[in-house]
């Protein structure tokens, strides 16, 4: 009976945050169609832009155009815009008395943390299947090569649950950073100074050179794990690439990206769970 | 039954003392007021009882439970309001209402009749799919306590309940925080800082730079400064205050160019100080004390400073 309703006080409040999250999300609409065609020009314009210019690293298969070499870097940052504005909204829901209200109900601050997360996830994970599945159909209207990506549904389900877990971590590290905040103002300072960096040094709009100080920092940006084992898993032409400085084995991609997501969601449930001046105010 | 019990409770923020050595019990079914200026600590006060900040010193007990052995407890049972509104804006009310059940473990075809309910009491029934953000101000507060009432608390929190609110939505609202409290036996704890507000409570807790500096029912502390309270504006406060001593052999409290007495009879003074100073007297006034003459008395200043 007891342990019944310990569950329901668990799961029931995780829910109930998600399904706010997704609501509120599908009602501001200019969000919704800000979020998937922002990073569908960027990756057209980028990729016709920068077509020149590129030089395919060593693991590429042959032929591949930098549109080719970007559509894994989008995604990721599909996922990161879209973790990052979920979680802006802890700070506004402080500033706006929702969180007080939350954090005197009956519920375990971890339950707060993991709605959050799974609500920034899923909106993640949406947007990011949505871009892959159109993506490429941008090639019959002359917007994009061939992609010429040929995924079994294991592929497609193996591939979807590494967008989910890179979803979570990176939800999980935007909530440990809007936790302490005051204002979205200092969050888009933060997202500037340290998440776009994040983001261009993981290999998603550029390859990891083979030496120099530029590749040791991308080698030790937990996020080039997370673009790698991507690439890994988008494409079979790239699956089976060897593994290399510049593209680490899909094994390496996944444990480190496990190990990030750890340290994350970690830091979120411990930042939650300290009852002082900041979350009250 | 002891609805409140707090015992020398004191907390600090890093170097600044809000809450200084307090102590008092509320029982049960009963509307208490915490009445006090901007910074006496209310609203310390008001997070330790709502389990936000922890029991730094001295105990609470909450309903009869000791708050630093289960808050969570405690929350099951509480029901808070604050000042801030803490609904979704972009959910409608009925949303907000569902989403409140859910974090308080009610769901289903309870939670559905149980909102249907909150919403007729509180006469949201046709706004209940209008979002929050449409609503006026006194729409919200309404569903702001609809929302703190919907898991049957035995003790309601509110925290400056009236702010915002024009006088008709006052005054619904104090008819619905009598009308729970006679009908379901809820205890009700609210925080102001006005003073007609603290008139409708059962009893008033004075708070002054975090201790508690009066305790009673409003008649029972306006009885504690008694007689008639005399106000004097003067050009000269100084001088006049020192004459008055002398002559009359009471000394006036002066707070800027005001100058006030407590006397039992105070229209016999009022005659002869007139008569004695006519000069020196801009205007005066007589009048039974108020409360805000009750926390003058007990603090020695004025409830709001001059420079505030």
């Amino acid at each position: 009976m007891t342990i019944s309703r310990n569950r329901g006080a668990f799961w029931l409040p995780i829910w109930t945050l998600t399904w706010r999250e997704l609501l509120r999300f599908f009602r501001q609409r200019t969000r919704v169609v800000g979020a998937l065609g922002q990073p569908i020009i960027f990756w057209v314009l980028f990729g016709a832009g920068l077509r020149g210019s590129f030089q395919a690293p060593d693991w590429a298969p042959t032929g591949m155009t930098y549109q080719e070499y970007f559509f894994p870097g989008v995604t990721v940052m599909i996922v990161l815009f879209t973790a990052i504005f979920s979680t802006i909204s802890i700070i506004e829901d402080r500033r706006e008395g929702f969180l007080q209200g939350v954090l005197v109900a009956p519920v375990p601050r971890s339950a707060l943390v993991f709605g959050k997360l799974t609500g920034g996830t899923l909106l993640a994970l949406i947007q990011a299947t949505l871009f892959v599945v159109i993506g490429p159909l941008l090639h019959f209207v002359g917007l994009a090569p061939s992609l010429g990506w040929q995924l079994s549904v294991g592929g497609w389900l193996a591939m979807i649950a590494f967008v989910g877990l890179l979803a979570f971590t990176l939800t999980a590290l935007g909530y440990s950073m809007a936790w302490s905040l005051d204002s979205t103002q200092e969050f888009h300072a933060l997202m500037s100074v340290f998440l776009m960096p994040m983001w261009l040094l993981s290999g998603s709009f550029f390859p990891v050179p083979e030496s120099g100080w530029l590749s040791w920092v991308m080698r030790l940006n937990p996020l080039t794990y997370g673009v790698a084992g991507l690439r890994r898993l988008m494409s079979p032409l790239v699956a089976d690439a060897a593994a290399s400085s510049s593209l680490p084995s899909l094994l390496i991609c996944v444990a480190a990206t496990c190990v990030f997501c750890l340290l994350t969601v970690s830091v979120a449930v411990l930042l939650t769970h300290h009852r002082s001046v900041i979350n009250v105010r | 039954m002891t609805a409140i019990d707090v015992q020398n409770l004191s907390h600090v923020y890093g170097e600044r003392r809000a809450l200084d050595g307090m102590s008092f019990q509320i029982p049960n079914r009963e509307i208490f007021g915490l009445l006090g200026p901007n910074g006496g600590g209310k609203t310390t006060l008001f997070r330790v009882l709502s389990t936000l900040l922890p029991v730094q010193s001295g105990r609470v007990s909450v309903l009869g439970i000791d708050m630093a052995a289960d808050s969570s407890a405690i929350r099951r049972r509480i029901g808070v309001t604050f000042q801030a509104p803490s609904l979704d804006r972009r959910l409608t009310v009925r949303e907000n209402l569902v989403h409140q059940g859910h974090l308080y473990g009610l769901s289903g075809r309870k939670l559905a009749d149980r909102i249907d309910e909150r919403l007729a009491r509180l006469g949201l029934t046709d706004r209940r799919d209008a979002l929050v953000s449409s609503l006026s101000g006194g729409l919200q507060r309404r569903a702001e306590i609809a929302k703190g009432m919907l898991h049957d608390p035995e003790l309601l929190l509110l925290d400056e309940p009236s702010s915002g609110l024009d006088p008709g939505a006052r005054h619904d609202l104090w008819r619905y925080l009598q009308q729970i409290r006679n009908e379901s036996g809820v205890t009700v704890v609210v925080t102001t800082h006005l003073m007609d507000e603290a008139e409708k409570c059962d009893r008033l807790g004075l708070l002054d730079h975090g201790r508690l500096v009066a305790l009673g029912t409003p008649a029972e502390l306006r009885a504690e400064i008694g007689g008639d309270c005399l106000t004097i504006a003067s050009e000269n406060p100084v001088e006049l205050s020192s004459k008055i001593a002398s002559r009359f052999g009471v000394q006036p409290k002066r707070f800027g160019a005001a100058l006030r007495i407590e006397q039992s009879r105070g229209h016999e003074l009022l005659r002869e100080l007139v008569e004695a100073f006519t000069s020196e007297i801009t205007s005066v006034s007589l009048g039974k004390p108020s409360l805000e003459d009750v926390f003058i008395a007990k603090t020695g200043h004025r409830f709001w400073d001059e420079n505030e």
